[in-house]
């Protein structure tokens, strides 16, 4: 049978679209360089485009060649894994959503099933139709590449902006003359607590102040690290001749501590930020003077 | 009573990061079943200690929450799992203030205290599987009292 000639003769779809890939893969990237995920992501060279095209078009040959048309996690794909990467968080920084970059990925695969299909018009219609299902099968697979690479970058950025926000949002309010406050708002881990920690000394010094209200309202879980967290900024603080008060502790966030069993009993606590501020007050011996006249002094 | 439900979740436990997703997890969870503010403050920092402790001294590892809703009640059951050197002596670890490190030694003898059912499965070189459970209403049959 003819057709069992051809299908022996060239061996597995797979491997004669690896084989098609290696022997086109200029005229392939000269095409994909005018695509618009090529366009808008080289967007100064069309020969960088054509080159990024080829190191795409080999990493598909190999695996092509493999018979793993259907397998993201192919070896073929290591190699290209970390530029596909990066053009897909150029397109989504550019606004891109990951549908529109999906959609922009489809469109690398018909000039690849075109070409071939070209390229076999001397095959049977059956051979060419394995051919060209192999081909579309390789270029989803490519596209599931792209998509899982561009998820894990999305959850990375958001880990990094995670960290930096842990890591700058501390800002420290001077309430009073003597008197700061630092509302903490998210997660208080061993690196946040150290930022807020230096950041706090460093006010109570600049400012001369004889109390320091840690506000804990934003903080979500306070546990055995995070209690152990104030204790130490507490303790640093009292070293530096200044109070700690704590403020903003929720009442679930009260009865949680008291059944973890934590002692804040060496901390001074007020259930507001406001109480706390009226104790340091009281303290220094400010009392509420009236703030209108005493601001109309000021000025 | 209960049966063994089906994992319904597992997340890593290799990173800070990922303490801050574990305890994202469990009160998404817990809001979701009907939790109390309370009881949900209790079971998310339980589940922060059991974590930290997987990632700290177990070395990393990963938590199975699973929902089970075959009690009396909606239930959350969460399973702390490593392998690494394991306790050897867990009345100790469990006490008030005993720690191998630098921590208050609070986290294993609070957490049991945070939570309705509470488990250790641990030898030394066997790894450790702390399992907690707690029901959106406290079980009418007190199982342990601490
Ligand atoms: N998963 C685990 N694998 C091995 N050892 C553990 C594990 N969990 C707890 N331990 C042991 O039990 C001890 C007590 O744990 P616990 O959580 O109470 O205190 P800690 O972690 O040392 O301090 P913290 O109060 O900050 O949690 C630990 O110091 C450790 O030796
Ligand atoms: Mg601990």
């Amino acid at each position: 049978m003819p057709e069992h000639e051809t299908a022996g003769q060239h061996g597995s779809p797979a491997r004669e679209v690896g084989d098609f890939l290696r022997r086109r893969r200029e005229q392939v990237a000269q095409r994909w360089a005018d695509t618009p995920l090529f366009r808008t992501v080289f967007t100064v060279s069309r020969d960088e485009a054509v080159e990024a095209g080829k190191a795409v078009i080999e990493a598909l040959a190999a695996v092509a060649s493999a018979g793993r048309v259907e397998d993201t996690e192919a070896d073929g794909f290591t190699v290209v894994r970390e530029q596909l990467t990066r053009t897909a968080a150029a397109r989504s920084r550019a606004g891109a959503g990951s549908a529109q970059v999906s959609n922009e990925v489809d469109a690398l695969r018909p000039p690849v099933v075109d070409l071939l299909v070209a390229d076999l018009s001397q095959s049977s219609a059956e051979h060419v139709r394995e051919c060209a299902t192999a081909a579309t099968v390789l270029m989803g697979t490519l596209r599931l590449v792209v998509m899982e690479s561009a998820l894990n970058e999305g959850r990375a950025l958001i880990d990094r902006q995670r960290m930096e926000l842990l890591e700058t949002a501390t800002p420290v309010i001077k309430l009073w003359d003597g008197i700061v406050a630092v509302p903490l708002i998210g997660t208080l881990d061993s690196a946040r607590s150290q930022v807020v920690m230096e950041t706090l000394l460093e006010s109570v010094v600049d400012q001369h102040a004889r109390f320091a209200i840690l506000d804990i309202t934003g903080v979500p879980t306070v546990d055995s690290l995070v209690a152990q967290h104030l204790m130490k900024t507490v303790a640093a603080a009292r070293l530096m001749g200044a109070e700690c008060i704590v403020s903003g502790i929720r009442p679930a966030i009260a009865q949680t501590i008291v059944h973890l069993g934590l002692d804040l009993g060496t901390v001074v606590t007020r259930a507001s930020l406001a109480d706390a501020l009226a104790y340091a007050l009281d303290q220094q011996g400010s009392g509420i003077v009236d703030p209108v006249s005493r601001g109309a002094v000021a000025r | 009573m209960q049966t063994v439900g089906c994992v319904d979740a597992r997340l890593p436990i290799h990173s800070d990061m990922d303490l801050v997703w574990v305890r994202q997890h469990v009160r998404q969870t817990a809001a979701q079943l009907g939790f109390g503010l309370v009881e949900q403050t209790k079971l998310v920092t339980a589940a922060s200690e059991l974590a930290r402790n997987t990632l700290v001294h177990g070395g990393g590892g990963e938590v199975e929450a699973t929902v089970l809703r075959n009690g009396h009640a909606p239930g959350l059951r969460l399973a702390f799992i490593d392998e690494g050197p394991g306790i050897a002596d867990l009345e100790r670890a469990l006490s008030d203030g005993y720690t191998s490190g630098d921590g208050l030694g609070m986290g294993l003898g609070g957490a049991r205290r945070l939570v309705h059912e509470f488990a250790v499965d641990s030898s030394p070189g066997n790894g450790t599987t702390v399992t907690v459970t707690s029901w959106t209403v406290r079980p009418p049959r007190h199982r342990e009292e601490h």
